[in-house]
């Protein structure tokens, strides 16, 4: 981190002035009649097609964030970081399931959020405010986490003066990039984030092809790079997961895989697409991102093989790949490298902010502040909460440390998976309670919470991991998964309770038909709320 | 999609009752089988926690689980074209009870 890498740099402020100017000149593309509709910020009229949805839910998905932080697992744990990749096997069989009958819902009814589907279904004004909060709650240090990646590019850049600049140049460039992110998302809404993509998945895409043929190349073929790793790391953390290590390996695949599309920005990509069969037809082609995260998370044994960080204790992992592309590329195509990291957490962010505005919109302000606000009312606060979600991201970033938003973010991943039994189970069955189910909530959140609170680490003293031995098995596994199964048997005991004693059930708007609806069906065509006209 | 239209358009009926398509049907039972593959083969981390036979250098854990990306995709691709199928045939036979 010598000085200012000035080719570099210059094809990456290339690249984010070219983004820029597709985020604003988005607004136009696609122009609806309707522009003050919800649908039309927040969903982008609910009309992308399978290759705009595969580019929007790719850019969504896989962020800046996992594009630094699985190579550094990798880097740092060896084989225990490579679960990322049985997790996105497993995450689009496992969603093929239900999906199409939450966009099919969603399309009848004019449901723009998971929330909006729990307060259709259940009739449960509480039940649907906690599923819009656990949202936000979880998607904030998600956006907080997108900066960090932004910084570590710009650290190893060497933007940002170093240590002794004040606080003000050192994040400057940090301020520059979410200022015009927060303009053009304000300006043209989940479009900008779906045309970004395209450049963004491109890059990322070009940039990971590349760097697995030509880094291994330069250091002596994938046989050296495998025998450098095994070197580093002792017995304990040798090139395959240890024994009693195996269930962790796989409840955090299995569990990280059932909360993915429980996340607001996964479901907001999935809402805007056109037709049920776009949103299947997308589960088959999501595996191509699949792989290229699988060839990512190799990049931490290649930054092993390179000697990035070697002899520095404290090295931040975080940097391994920033660092070896640096060390590898020539110059103008670090700057391409680092111009797919930083626009890599362009797109999510935007989305995660449209996603978590939307939250707020529906399922706070309209519920509960102002239940006659009109469409467009809807769309001005949802711009507005759009701002706010990312100041508070950006606050977050620049006065809690690095290790906080990390925290958060693994706890947002056990939050959000305790709204799979409300969302999911409702996309198949009434029988739920939603008493019950509101009960399963909070016993998986706050077993979650406690239990990670639990766990120290190196770095942190609290909530430094996300595995814990799982009660009755006796084996390490993932909290968020032991959660959710205390948060299911809740669920169902409950309900057989409170059906015994004949509580009173919420209303119920939706009905069998609705859930396998395909756009031009008759379902859709008598939809309570008709979409936007186009 | 056109709301105006749809606006002048008298309220339809409920649709149409229950459907002569049972709700299990051998292209479902197939599909849900092929979504099942991938996830049982990847959740059964033991039988590929291993580093040998090597690959071009890679250790078998690594190429084992990247080589069930695309693996899993055919499943998916397969439970697709069994679903479409499945959908189509509940569409016609709607819509025939519907002519009624």
């Amino acid at each position: 981190m010598n000085g200012v890498n000035v080719t570099a740099l210059t094809v990456f402020v290339l690249f984010f002035l070219l983004v820029t100017v597709m985020g604003f000149l988005a607004s136009r593309w696609r122009k609806a009649d309707d522009a003050l509709h919800l649908d039309e910020w927040g969903l982008g009229g609910r009309s992308f097609g399978t290759w705009v949805t595969w580019f929007l839910l790719g850019g969504d998905l896989y962020t800046a964030y996992t594009f630094v932080a699985v190579p550094a697992a990798v880097y740092a744990t060896g084989a225990a970081g490579f679960f990322a990749v049985p997790y996105t096997i497993i995450a689009y069989p496992l969603v093929f399931l239900f999906l199409p009958r939450l966009w099919s819902v969603s399309r009848v009814h004019g449901y723009v959020t998971p929330a909006d589907f729990v307060r259709g279904r259940y009739g449960s004004k509480p039940l649907s405010l906690v599923v819009a909060l656990t949202g936000i709650l979880a998607t904030m240090p998600y956006i907080a986490l997108q900066l960090v990646g932004i910084q570590a590019v710009l650290d190893v850049l060497g933007v940002g003066g170093g240590a002794d600049a004040n606080w003000f140049v050192k994040d400057l460039p940090l301020f520059i990039a979410f200022g015009v992110l927060a303009a053009y998302t304000y300006s043209s809404g989940l479009r900008a984030p779906a045309l970004i993509a395209f450049v963004k998945d491109a890059l990322v895409y070009i940039v990971i092809i590349v760097a697995v043929i030509y880094i291994p190349i330069r250091l002596g073929g994938y046989g050296h790079i495998f025998e450098a790793a095994g070197q580093k790391f002792s017995a304990s953390k040798a090139l395959t997961v240890p024994e009693n290590k195996q269930w962790t390996y796989a409840t955090l695949a299995l569990g990280s895989a059932l909360a993915l599309f429980m996340y607001p920005h996964s479901v907001t990509g999935v809402l805007a697409s056109k037709s049920r069969n776009t949103v299947r037809r997308n589960m088959a082609i999501m595996p191509a991102y699949s792989l290229m995260l699988g060839l990512l998370a190799l990049l931490g044994f290649m930054a092993i093989a390179a000697g990035i960080g070697k002899g520095d204790k404290k090295f931040n992992a975080q940097l391994s790949v920033p660092q070896l592309f640096e060390n590898m590329f020539p110059d103008w195509f670090t700057g391409v490298a680092f111009a797919a990291i930083g626009i890599g957490a362009l797109v999510p962010a935007a989305i995660m902010s449209i996603a978590a505005a939307n939250l707020f919109t529906r399922n706070v302000y309209k519920e509960y502040l102002k239940p006659a606000a009109t469409p467009a009312d809807e769309t001005r606060v949802a711009k507005i909460a759009s701002l706010l979600v990312k100041v508070g991201a950006l606050a977050f970033v620049l006065t809690m440390d690095k290790q906080a938003a990390i925290n958060l973010q693994l706890l947002g991943g056990l939050w959000i998976l305790q709204t799979f039994v409300s969302i999911v189970g409702g996309l198949f069955t009434r029988w739920f309670h939603h008493w019950a189910l509101f009960a399963g909530w909070l016993a998986g959140m706050v077993y979650g919470t406690w239990k990670a609170y639990g766990i120290a680490s190196p770095a942190t003293k609290h909530f430094g991991g996300n595995a814990a031995e799982i009660p009755g098995i006796g084996e390490i596994g993932y909290i968020g998964l032991t959660a959710f199964v205390l948060n299911l048997l809740v669920a169902v005991v409950l309900t057989l309770v409170l059906k015994a004693v004949g509580a009173p059930e919420g209303p119920d708007e939706t009905r069998p038909g609705d859930y396998s609806a395909e756009s031009g069906d008759e379902e859709l065509k008598n939809a309570p709320e008709p979409v936007a006209a186009h | 999609m056109s709301s105006d239209l749809d606006a002048t358009e008298p309220v339809m009926p409920e649709p149409p009752g229950p459907t002569p398509v049972p709700a299990v049907t051998p292209e479902r039972v197939l599909a849900g089988l092929a979504l099942l593959v991938p996830i049982v083969a990847m959740l059964w981390v033991s039988s590929y926690d291993k580093t040998d036979p090597y690959q071009g250098g890679v250790p078998f854990f690594y190429w084992y689980q990247l080589l069930w990306v695309p693996v899993s995709a055919v499943f998916t691709v397969a439970a697709y074209l069994l679903v479409n199928r499945d959908e189509k045939a509940r569409k016609a036979v709607r819509k025939a009870g519907g002519a009624r």
